[in-house]
């Protein structure tokens, strides 16, 4: 009976004054904002009747390419906020002893920008991309299983969702993105903010796991035929090594997130500093994962711009062979060079030797994959694009990133670099280029496929020009002041430092990148009021199977599945005139996947559980548990064989987009 | 490969069940009949069982066979390779060096 009582007790104990964040101006003003919109979304939808609309054809698609975009839709916002704490950042630092933000909401800032860009931004971004693009160009219908693509997209969103509200309900984790132990750990941080991390992490992590194998299978199984491997577009490719990357490490960091919460919430001492726990191991099991996870990232990218480049160069990619082998040798690498993140701990000269050597061995294939992008450049017909300007861009702006690497791969120098400003410049000069520069050479390119309309190029070239700059403003100043000794996380230094006029430059150059960003915004906004919906399924004259098939892709991507005899098949075909015209005897029917409400609930109760068990209220999280268990059962008690689309429908289909190809406005040539 | 596997003598299974026999009883003798000490017995019997595992792999566990032969080879040699780099590659990183201590 006692027993019980406390039991309630504890469930009943909640501190409702530790519940919300009260007492700070910006984020009174986030949570009246966040109540605002959310009131004025529900409202909005409902007014419009567009709850049916929503559900039917968004919340429970099994479509890859609506999966795709809302992965790209989310990827914005994260964008917007991670952007938002990266200025407040700026802000802070603008002028030395500046009194905007305390020490404790610059941890939580720094903390939070850094967990929401790469997880939350960079690989929803590319997800996203790979999700629209991939059945495309290797011809095929969907993903190899659409129902688990729902689900992986739910656990990310769930997951994305509960690391942010931490802000304005709990508090937000505030040891960094990497969240090192003992720092990380209940006794240096009590408050429940690290289980936001343990826990947000865990389901978003679940989510990109299944991604990673749901490609592997699609990419291996569902290959159009005549697509060999040596075959497949180098964007494929690219997608097909960062499945297998995130196959092998995401565990890793899977596991090291559950030691981490069984740490903070059952009293286990894996990290920590008493009780035989080891809080370097933590360090290590992070940039285990943390190190593939750059090129998982980073991989994907390259495919993007082997793409880009290719097409407005208008010749094939130079040395296909060697790029396919330099991805493979990068893969292989980043598995090998994570000590690399922690030299200073000082495991002894024969370690950090070895990870200073693999380290620099990583700059060799992608010293290949640098000059086939110069060669497939060379005696080229280029055409500037608002897409092929990033990828120009990204060239010089990533061989910074990727020189300043070199220097830091070196064990001994890496203790003069390790901890400053000249670190953070170094992988903003790599991430940003790298994916940011990508996702919106990307966007810009694949845009047509995706919505039927184009992106303005007129207001593109604003976004990338103010985008470039800023960004080179932002950054460049970091490296000289991390060279004189600023450390990066520190909320303030002193005026007698002199770091103030460089760290008032970039706070400026944040400003200049946010105006490119808010001009992105404002592109989009435009083209879907204005743009010329008449454009050509193929308007970049461009190579590979996406092209091939209408814009807006219909649903079932392609009518008949294409056989490929070469790289760049559609080139070819619209060489020869082949496979380009459909016949009313080629049209069979379509065998396609239902919806399914399953992904979005258990997204739903994921979210549910892990908030409870944020905030360890254990047998509340237990019982939501229940509805995961649930929503496993009745998935495998779902017989569900999908749909048959009629070749009537079909037929309609393509003779719609078929017949409107000959009058359209061409906008390449 | 499948059609040896049914119609003609099982000679593989005979050679692997025979060198099974041989490692184990080699590493029951090691430890059983000399005086070699506590550390060198563990080094020799873990090699003997590791040879003997990766031995069965091929001679019982239809490793190369069938049309994904060579992807479960490829995968195999994958994730030894992983485990060596994230167990091995732990332990050399966190007891070496000044980690130690």
């Amino acid at each position: 009976m006692k027993a019980k009582i406390t039991m309630e007790v504890t469930i009943m104990s909640i501190k409702w004054d530790e519940f919300f964040i009260t007492g700070d101006p910006l984020i009174l003003g986030s949570q009246i904002a966040i109540v605002l919109t959310m009131i004025g979304a529900v409202a909005g939808i409902t007014y419009l009747k567009k709850w049916k609309y929503l559900w039917t054809e968004w919340l429970t698609t099994v479509d890859h390419k609506k999966i795709g975009m809302m992965y790209i839709i989310s990827a914005v916002l994260m964008f917007f906020r991670g952007g938002m704490d990266g200025l407040l950042m700026k802000a802070q630092t603008a002028q030395p002893e500046m009194g905007f933000l305390d020490s404790q909401h610059y941890n939580e800032i720094f903390t939070t920008h850094g967990v929401i860009m790469i997880l939350f931004m960079a690989m929803p971004f590319l997800i996203g991309l790979m999700n629209v693009v991939i059945p495309l160009q290797i011809g095929a219908r969907d993903v190899a299983f659409p129902q688990l693509n729902a689900l992986s997209f739910w656990l990310f969103f769930s997951g994305a969702m509960l690391f942010n509200i931490s802000f304005v309900i709990g508090g937000s984790p505030d040891a960094g993105w990497t969240s090192y132990f003992p720092l990380a750990g209940k006794e240096f941080s009590p408050g429940i903010g690290n289980n936001f991390y343990a826990v947000a992490l865990q389901i978003a992590g679940i989510g990109t796991l299944m991604t990673g194998i749901n490609f592997i299978v699609t990419i291996l199984k569902m290959r159009t035929k005549g697509m060999t491997l040596m075959k497949m577009p180098m964007f494929t490719w690219t997608t097909f090594v960062t499945s297998i990357l995130i196959v092998a490490a995401f565990p890793i960091f899977t596991v090291a997130l559950a030691l981490m919460t069984f740490d903070r919430l059952y009293g286990t001492h894996f990290f920590t500093v008493s009780g035989g726990g080891m809080d370097m191991l933590w360090a290590n099991l992070f940039w285990l994962w943390g190190h593939p996870e750059v090129y998982i990232v980073a991989l994907p990218a390259f495919g993007i711009f082997s793409e880009v480049i290719s097409t407005f160069s208008r010749k094939s990619l130079f040395g296909y062979k060697s790029m396919v082998f330099s991805i493979l040798g990068i893969a292989l690498l980043s598995m090998v060079v994570w000590v690399h993140h922690f030299y200073t701990m000082g495991s002894g000269p024969a370690v950090n030797s070895f990870f200073s050597i693999t380290t620099m061995a990583i700059a060799i294939p992608t010293g290949v994959k640098m000059f086939n992008w110069l060669f497939t450049m060379r005696k080229g017909r280029i055409k500037i694009s608002s897409a092929m300007l990033w990828a120009l861009a990204f060239v010089p702006c990533f061989v910074i990133g990727g020189v300043t690497g070199v220097m830091l791969a070196m064990g001994a120098a890496d203790y003069q670099y390790h901890n400053t400003l000249f670190l953070v410049a170094h992988f903003h000069y790599v991430l940003i280029p790298g994916v940011v520069f990508a996702v919106f050479a990307g966007l810009y390119y694949w845009w047509p496929k995706m919505f039927g309309f184009m992106l303005n190029e007129k207001i593109g070239k604003w976004h990338f020009w103010l985008f470039v700059i800023g960004f080179n403003v932002t950054f460049m100043p970091m490296f000289f002041l991390g060279l004189n000794g600023a450390v990066r996380r520190a909320y303030t230094y002193s005026a007698e430092s002199g770091f103030a006029p460089l760290f008032m430059l970039s706070a400026i150059g944040s400003i200049i990148l946010a105006a490119g960003f808010a001009v992105f915004c404002y592109n989009i906004y435009w083209s879907i009021r204005y743009a010329d919906r008449n454009i050509s399924s193929d308007p970049w004259d461009a190579r590979t199977l996406e092209w091939s098939t209408a814009s807006p892709v219909q649903f079932y991507n392609f009518a008949k599945l294409q056989e490929v005899k070469s790289l760049d098949p559609f080139w070819h075909m619209k060489k020869k005139n082949e496979g380009l015209t459909l016949y009313d005897s080629e049209i069979e029917e379509i065998h396609m996947p239902s919806n399914s409400w399953l992904p979005i609930y258990m997204g739903v109760i994921f979210g549910i559980a892990g908030f409870l068990l944020v905030f360890e209220w254990h047998i509340a999280a237990a019982l939501a548990a229940i509805g995961i268990f649930a929503g496993l059962i009745i998935r495998s008690f779902d017989y569900n064989e999908g749909f048959h689309v009629k070749k009537d429908e079909i037929h309609r289909i393509e003779n719609a987009w078929r017949k409107t190809e000959g009058e359209v406005h061409d906008h390449v040539s | 490969m499948e059609h040896q596997q049914s119609k003609s003598f099982p000679i593989s299974h005979v050679i692997g069940f025979v060198v099974s026999l041989v490692l184990t009883f080699a590493a029951a003798g090691i430890t059983l009949k000399t005086n070699l000490s506590f550390k060198v017995i563990m080094w020799i019997i873990g090699s003997l069982a590791v040879i003997q595992a990766g031995m069965q792999l091929f001679m019982f566990m239809h490793l190369r066979e069938g049309e994904d032969g060579k992807t479960n080879l490829v995968n195999m040699i994958y994730a030894v390779f992983m485990v060596i780099v994230i167990v091995v590659g732990s332990i050399w990183v966190l007891t070496s060096g000044h980690a130690a201590h």
